[in-house]
């Protein structure tokens, strides 16, 4: 791939480009020698040859993507097609709250003060994913709410995939920024509509100042020919509250690099996780808990239902540092295979320096319970119905702390979905 | 109505139930009783069809067709009902949905179109008034968080619901008290009629004073070792089981 003929070096943000670059060529792709991605290999990804960039506009219809978007409740949209921002299909806003593209936000003066100070800030400069997403992307979504205001209505970024070139590699880069005392819901999702290979490999930055609530929501339900990175980074400040679920039902190969850091007292983070897999799928979910001041909150909780030849990774490292007293740190990750063939790797990574903390971690690994079959079909309810009323109430209790309830619809439509089965009942 | 001819259970290795012969007609009510261990439960999921068991020999017959080729479901459909002992929970699936779901599974394998929303919430509502049960609970997510008391109560409500030919009560009595028992004992009587059967599995004849059996059973070690009525309940609550097992090891 030939990024450099890409570049743009009057870019203001060239330098952090540079270095990224230089970062990038000294690490290159991760490999499963790295301990981080044993379980997850690139190889089969690398050897597509990706257009970095699509060679023409492409344009979509409302109506053909309409079920994408969650447009039972009124949104801000913030689209792109093959990467390239559609003002046709978004809404975006300056009305008090600023909700629009991370390419106004690059070269805008009247961004500028906002980028100088979060701008690549809290992303890593080391992972090389990362650092190849900071080199060459463009495009994405830059939110900022200042001090306690909260847009109207939640937000949707959405990334189509049109399936016009053969094999894309997008890269979107998004910054949100929540002032003190402001909140902000997001669903982000990506959609590729053809059978072309799609290769996302994705970065968020997060800031939740003072007080700030911020509920970010992952609906990962692309198709077969879809392949995703997520890097994630949050940086919370003093009683600010992050929730981030994902909901990874579709793709061929998802990596989840979710990746919170405490700067502050009395912090919240909620990371939570439904999984639900069959084919020859992979999702990887690696998260991060820094708990850098006394007196925080993390909890955890991620399920997995395995199928087929579909494997799993649950990889959650919890950082306590050694002035972090009093931290309350929770993690859990359940799993069921319902299939010989399924593999799940789950490993909890504990690195606890203070004295005085509450740290819990559990994780299971398990079939569906035959006694709790048999009892519904006693009831009269079908195997296949009943299986899949075990899988959802097994991954219920993720659903309940989902703030927008036309989305919690939504996912439970795609559950039954996924698993097959109309229950005859709306979930 | 149900016939178990010579009937012969194993699972694993190991066999639980070593002949039983035993026949419900339509309007009557039987007790099986029996120490720990004697077979009861194995002999009440043997006629709801869990797959676990192994039949080695004889069978069950339901309204004159052999059951072994039929999955759990299908004999509920059939309108043969299972109280369990442990009734199992289930997050996030409300009492009313699960019941939806139940009912209307039984219509569409009977070719009946779906029971619709008002007559539902009727029959709801009338089954849960004569249970004694609280709206609330019909909400809540099915048997989670219940107590033991209510666990048994939303099977005999799921009972009252799906109204069965055959109704098996294993061990129903475990666990309630005195008042939840006539309750639960109230509700079956009222389901009780003369076109179809009930059968009582139990360790006491406590709840035998409230549902009163036609005929009692007293099941040892994979057989039945004796019959009789009402009396026998009595007789058994008096001596214990171990005069029995003394009778059946001459």
């Amino acid at each position: 791939m030939a990024f450099e003929n890409t570049i743009d070096v009057e870019h203001p943000i060239h330098d952090i480009r540079s270095e990224a670059i230089k970062n990038f060529e000294s690490k290159g792709f991760p490999s499963k020698k790295d301990e981080a991605w044993k379980y997850t290999s690139l190889n089969s990804l690398l050897k597509v040859d990706f257009s970095i960039f699509p060679k023409e506009e492409n344009t979509l219809e409302y109506s053909q993507v309409k079920k994408y978007f969650l447009h039972e409740i009124d949104t801000y949209k913030i689209v792109f097609i093959d990467g390239i921002y559609s003002s046709y299909l978004s809404e975006t806003t300056h009305d008090g709250v600023d909700i629009c593209l991370m390419s106004s936000a690059l070269t805008k003066p009247m961004y500028q003060e906002v980028m100088d100070t979060y701008f690549n800030k809290v992303a890593s400069k080391e992972e090389s994913l990362t650092t190849l997403n900071t080199a060459f992307s463009r495009e994405g979504a830059y939110i900022y709410i200042p001090k306690s205001k909260m847009p109207k209505k939640p937000v949707e970024i959405i990334h189509f995939a049109t399936g016009n070139e053969a094999s894309l590699l997008l890269q979107p880069r998004n910054l949100i920024v929540v002032e003190e005392n402001a909140e902000l819901q997001v669903i982000e999702r990506h959609q590729s509509l053809t059978q072309n290979e799609v290769f996302t490999n994705s970065v968020t930055e997060i800031f939740a100042d003072k007080n700030a609530i911020v509920d970010y929501y992952k609906v990962q339900n692309n198709n077969a020919a879809a392949s995703m990175i997520d890097n994630t980074y949050i940086s919370q400040k003093d009683t600010s509250n992050v929730s981030v679920h994902t909901f990874s039902f579709g793709g061929k190969l998802t990596r989840n690099n979710l990746n919170f850091y405490q700067n502050g007292e009395h912090i919240n983070s909620t990371m939570k996780g439904v999984t639900i897999l069959g084919d020859k799928q992979h999702v990887d979910h690696h998260t991060l808990v820094h708990h850098k001041q006394p007196n925080c909150e993390s909890h955890q909780d991620y399920k997995g239902i395995y199928g087929e030849n579909s494997t799993g990774v649950f990889n959650g490292k919890i950082i306590v540092d050694k002035i972090a007293q009093k931290t309350n740190a929770f993690q859990q990750n359940n799993n069921v295979l319902i299939s010989d063939k399924a593999t799940i790797n789950t490993k909890p990574q504990l690195e606890i320096f203070a004295d005085d903390v509450k740290c819990s971690h559990g994780c299971t690994i398990g079939q569906l319970d035959e006694d709790a079959l048999f009892y519904l079909q006693t009831r009269g309810i079908p195997k296949k119905e009943a299986r899949a009323l075990l899988m959802y109430a097994f991954a219920n209790n993720v659903l309940q702390s989902v703030r927008i309830p036309e989305l919690k619809k939504r996912i439970n439509k795609l559950i039954a979905m996924k698993l097959g089965v109309r229950l005859g009942f709306e979930l | 109505m149900l016939k178990i001819k010579d009937l012969h259970a194993k699972v694993e290795d190991k066999e639980i139930l070593k002949g039983i012969n035993l026949e419900l007609k339509a309007g009557e009510v039987h007790a099986i009783m029996g120490p720990n261990g004697s077979g009861k439960s194995t002999l009440a999921s043997v006629i709801a069809g869990k797959e676990e068991f192994e039949i080695t020999k004889g069978g069950v017959f339901f309204e004159n067709e052999d059951l072994e080729d039929t999955a759990p479901e299908e004999r509920a459909h059939k309108g043969i009902f299972l109280s369990f002992q442990y009734p199992v929970e289930i997050p996030g699936v409300s009492v009313t949905n699960f019941m939806k779901t139940a009912i209307n599974e039984s219509r569409k394998a009977r070719g009946m179109e779906e029971m619709p929303a008002n007559e539902m919430l009727k029959l709801i509502r009338e089954k849960s008034e004569m249970l004694d049960i609280d709206r609330k609970f019909l909400s809540r997510s099915l048997n989670e968080g219940f107590s033991g008391g209510e666990k048994k109560r939303n099977e005999i409500f799921q009972m009252a619901m799906l109204e069965p030919k055959l109704a098996i009560l294993d061990e129903t009595d475990s666990g309630l008290d005195i008042d939840a028992l006539r309750i639960v004992a109230n509700g079956v009587n009222k389901l009780s009629s003369k076109d179809n059967a009930v059968l009582v599995i139990t360790h006491y004849q406590r709840l035998l004073e409230y549902i009163v059996p036609d005929f009692v059973h007293v099941l040892h070690d994979g057989k039945i070792v004796k019959s009789g009525d009402k009396a026998l309940a009595l007789e058994l609550e008096e001596k214990g089981y171990d005069w029995l097992k003394q009778e059946s090891a001459v």
